[in-house]
């Protein structure tokens, strides 16, 4: 690997070797969106003007949009210069006005926004979210498919998070943000309804998986729904008596709240969410999973499930990655 | 009728055999705490596809595997972690198992076999 140059909006830069197409604009000032920095959320797909781009940098991309060579500039490493273009001609946003905002707990606030266009979606899937000033991040779609235009979210708040804290500390009610098309492939499809399906979310990862859940319920899915919910601590959970409520309501559907630290009261599990799941259910074959959250449980998460014999097409995972430092 | 001429790869059945074997392959690599460090910290579905065409490669069917290819991939855990051949027997021993589970019959399996023995040079690089 060596330097290579880079033209982008009429300057040409140098990218160093090791450094990512994103990290070098970001060195040199340019303006470009970006999210995860991992792959995940899109937001920094630009595109290659002079021949196709290293494949590695568009992986996960539809194939329309590889065959117009567009990639992710924080998965791409050039292996000879390049000419690129950041304007991305295919992210479609569209506004929307906050309507609802209120603390789920301590250190979690769910929004609700109503979108000028109705949103096709499928509950479990994420936005962008983009504020006035451009910055962006991923948010995964709290409700299920009913609400075609209202949209609900649960924020964590990040110590330091530009996006978050700004969430909770500075958005109002009334205010505006731009949305992007639906995204992601974790979902839930009214496909299949005999298979059982296991849900396993930490902190706000509870978000996608209860409008799974309630999209699954709605669509009267036979299999049995085992959701299980963690946090390090009490004040990282939320929702617990809405889920007993629905879990007493539904005969298929069971819910689990866990702790990982400190006491559990009663009705609360003490371990983290995917041992203690996988501690009840030991056989996992035919199962549909659905693993969102930090992203060092979904990793751990997966291959524990594949042991337990689910097939790695079924386990279906959002890791909740985040720009810089870690997400607990 | 037609016994003779069948590849392999056909006998065995073809990618839908591959298909069947390969999460069942992988689960066992895993769970083998002689190897499974080799495995370790990856994107699993990458490590899967991965699996997928090497057990094409062993079955006789359609791959693009070349000599080359296979050191370029390896050398690495060659070097840093130390990857030899009891490591290699480790794979080819659950490959055998994957196939028995799958009741496919012993002188196919002992074909697999052979073809996976032919990388073995070019897996520990030498
Ligand atoms: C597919 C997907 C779905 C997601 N869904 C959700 C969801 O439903 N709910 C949710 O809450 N989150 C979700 N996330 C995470 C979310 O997108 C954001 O990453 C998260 O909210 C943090 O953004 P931020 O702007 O607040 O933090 P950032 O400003 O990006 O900072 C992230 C962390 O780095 C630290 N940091 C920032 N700058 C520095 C620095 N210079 N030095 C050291 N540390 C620093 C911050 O303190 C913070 O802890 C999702 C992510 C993905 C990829
Ligand atoms: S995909 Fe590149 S920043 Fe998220």
């Amino acid at each position: 690997m060596s330097m290579h140059k880079i033209s982008v909006n009429d300057r040409d830069i140098i990218c160093e070797s090791g450094e990512t197409v994103l990290d070098a604009c970001l060195r040199e000032n340019i303006d470009i969106p970006y999210g995860c920095r991992q792959g995940a959320c899109q937001s920094c797909m630009v595109r290659s003007l002079q021949g196709p781009p290293p494949l590695a940098a568009q992986d996960g991309l539809k194939e329309v949009l590889r065959h117009q060579h567009h990639f992710l500039a924080c998965l791409c490493y050039p292996q000879q210069d390049m000419a690129i273009s950041i304007s991305s001609p295919t992210e479609f946003f569209t506004e929307a006005t906050v309507i609802e905002k209120s603390l789920l707990n301590a250190e979690t606030v769910q929004l609700t926004l109503q979108c000028k266009e109705t949103m096709d979606y499928y509950a479990g899937q994420f936005v962008n979210l983009k504020r006035a000033d451009g910055l962006t991040r991923s948010y995964s779609i709290a409700n299920n498919r009913l609400h075609a235009n209202k949209l609900s979210f649960h924020i964590r708040r990040l110590a330091g998070g530009r996006f978050s804290e700004w969430a909770h500390q500075e958005l109002n009610v009334g205010d505006k943000l731009e949305v992007s098309d639906p995204q992601g492939l974790c979902y839930y499809l009214p496909t299949s309804q005999e298979n059982n399906l296991l849900l396993i979310g930490t902190g706000s990862g509870l978000a996608p998986l209860a409008g799974i859940v309630s999209e699954a319920l709605h669509h009267g899915h036979k299999g049995a729904i085992h959701l299980f919910h963690g946090s390090r601590e009490m004040d990282g959970l939320y929702w617990i008596e809405e889920m007993q409520e629905l879990a007493s309501q539904y005969a298929n559907f069971h819910y689990t709240a866990c702790v990982s630290r400190g006491d559990a009261p009663d009705g609360v599990v003490r371990g983290r969410a995917n041992d203690v799941a996988m501690t009840l259910l030991p056989s996992l074959k035919g199962w549909r999973l659905y693993l969102c959250g930090h992203p060092d449980m979904v990793h751990q998460t997966k291959r524990q499930a594949f042991l337990h014999g689910a097939a790695l097409q079924d386990i279906h995972a959002d890791a909740f990655h985040v720009a810089s430092a870690t997400l607990d | 009728m037609s016994e003779t001429t069948a590849t392999l790869y056909e006998q065995l059945g073809g990618e839908a055999a591959v298909n069947a074997a390969v999460d069942i392959f992988y689960r066992k690599v895993l769970s083998d705490h002689r190897i499974n460090r080799f495995f370790d910290n990856t994107d699993m579905d990458k490590q899967a596809a991965k699996q997928k065409s090497f057990l094409t490669m062993a079955f006789g069917g359609p791959n693009n595997y070349s000599g080359a290819d296979m050191r370029q991939a390896h050398a690495h855990l060659v070097k840093k972690l130390g990857l030899d051949d009891t490591h290699f027997d480790a794979v080819v021993e659950n490959l055998a198992a994957t196939l028995q589970e799958l009741n496919v019959p012993q002188n196919l399996i002992n074909q697999v076999a052979a073809i996976a023995e032919s990388t073995r040079n070019d897996v520990l690089d030498r």
